[in-house]
């Protein structure tokens, strides 16, 4: 198989570390959603679950389109975060935004499933030993939903590692600034003689996807272990 | 002093109480679905009712009047459930000392090796609850309730989910408590047996009717 390339290494250090950025940004927000989906009751609430969902049901491509059109250079939103010296087209950050968007929904999900699951009365017990909403948050529904938060942390970031389609759309497949492992195996894919670097970097991309669920199904069951009182 | 005269529907069910609670232990019964239930969640705080008022000692809780309502964590007032209700996630100890970091510097209760003597549970202050029997894990609940210093507690069914020898443990301590603090309480039952020695004053709660009862 040989060695890698300057440009495969880069491709795949350049995936993990969007990666990671992509989770790192999206858990505090996707805690946030998925309290005020688990908990709250408010006008525009299906409205909010519909859109957090919307780029798990819509094409890749359609939702990178949407970002250039909202995020690019002459976006709304790009031309205001420029203007701040932040850009986001053309530039790894800007994948960093696509997959969190495409991850987001799957986060959301995860957590928001064992949120749900957190008995409320538990949290009436807390109000009633003088917590105010904010430590019940902190020192009950949290904790208790942390197996959850920790593995929709993992999809997400498995997710992230993995989108194509709205990341290529958004910011292109630039070698070395926004070529990622998924976007250089489908480069390869497309060149005469790729073939062998293809299937190198599909070996990498499984063996790291594969080592992150393995780590967060350890880290999980110690956490469920921890969060329901089981002696570890 | 617990001061209440309200009303409260839920579907076709109204719960119409006027009642003046004082010190010592106040058995409220009555049959499953007669809104005993209602009446302590109306108390507690979690429920708002349609009309009415509340007060503690002279502190307006709830005032429909007024539109004034004090939220659940702000009442000092201790609930005890049929399910014990402790955190899963933390051990006996600081289950009870839960409600302390919320006290504030002038609501510093009673000492925890207090509570821990009157309730007998020095053994299990490093246990999970899931570690705990049933009666056990009633006991750290009373604690817990006691230790965030309340001005009532409320105990809804607390010995209903035990069998009858837990059910005679746990009675005593109940009788203790009454006994060596003063607290107030409203402890709610469908069994009138259960309290027959415990109660100081008697509230009948039917078909929604709440009535002082001799």
């Amino acid at each position: 198989m040989g060695d890698f390339t300057a440009e495969e290494m880069t491709a795949i250090w350049l995936s993990v570390k969007v990666a990671c950025w992509a989770t790192a940004v999206s858990l505090v927000p996707g805690i946030l959603v998925a309290w005020l989906l688990a908990r709250r009751s408010f006008p525009g609430r299906i409205l909010l679950d519909a859109f957090v969902h919307l780029p798990l049901v819509l094409p890749p491509v359609v939702t990178g389109y949407l970002l250039l059109l909202l995020f690019g250079r002459n976006g709304p939103i790009g031309r205001m975060l420029a203007d701040i010296g932040i850009v986001l087209s053309f530039n790894w950050t800007g994948a960093v935004l696509a997959c969190s968007v495409m991850a987001f929904p799957l986060l959301v999900r995860a957590i928001r499933l064992s949120m749900e699951a957190v008995d409320t009365k538990l949290e009436d017990a807390a109000a009633g030993l003088g917590a105010p909403p904010w430590a019940v948050f902190l020192t009950v529904t949290l904790p208790l939903s942390l197996p959850g938060i920790l593995s929709g942390a993992i999809l997400c970031f498995a997710k992230a590692l993995g989108e194509f389609g709205a990341t290529i759309t958004f910011v292109a497949a630039i070698p070395g600034v926004t070529q990622t492992l998924p976007a250089a195996i489908y480069g390869l894919t497309q060149v005469p003689g790729g073939d062998a670097a293809a299937l190198r970097l599909t070996l990498v991309a499984a063996l790291i996807a594969i080592m992150a669920v393995t780590a967060s199904e350890l880290l999980a069951r110690r956490v469920r272990r921890q969060v329901e009182g089981r002696d570890a | 002093m617990l001061d209440l005269s309200l009303a409260h529907r839920l579907g076709d069910f109204t719960l119409t109480a006027e009642l003046r609670i004082g010190a010592g232990v106040t058995a409220i019964t009555g049959p499953s679905g007669a809104g005993k239930t209602m009446l302590l969640s109306l108390i507690a705080g979690l429920t708002r009712p349609a009309r009415g008022q509340i007060s503690l000692n002279g502190i307006s809780l709830v005032n429909t009047e007024t539109k004034q309502f004090v939220p659940p964590h702000r009442r000092h007032i201790g609930q005890v459930f049929q399910e014990a209700r402790l955190f899963p996630h933390l051990n006996v100890r600081h289950n009870l000392l839960y409600g302390r970091l919320f006290a504030g510097r002038n609501r510093i209760g009673p000492a925890l090796e207090t509570i821990v003597d009157l309730l007998d549970i020095a053994p299990l202050l490093h246990r999970r609850p899931r570690d705990l029997s049933g009666g056990e894990r009633q006991r750290v609940a009373i604690g817990r309730a006691l230790l965030s210093n309340p001005t009532l507690l409320l105990l809804d069914e607390p010995v209903s989910a035990l069998d009858p020898v837990r059910k005679a443990e746990l009675l005593p301590y109940l009788r203790r408590l009454r006994d060596s603090t003063g607290l107030p309480m409203l402890y709610v039952t469908h069994q009138r047996e259960e309290v027959a020695e415990l109660a100081t004053a008697w509230v009948r709660v039917e078909n929604g009717m709440v009535t002082a009862d001799q």
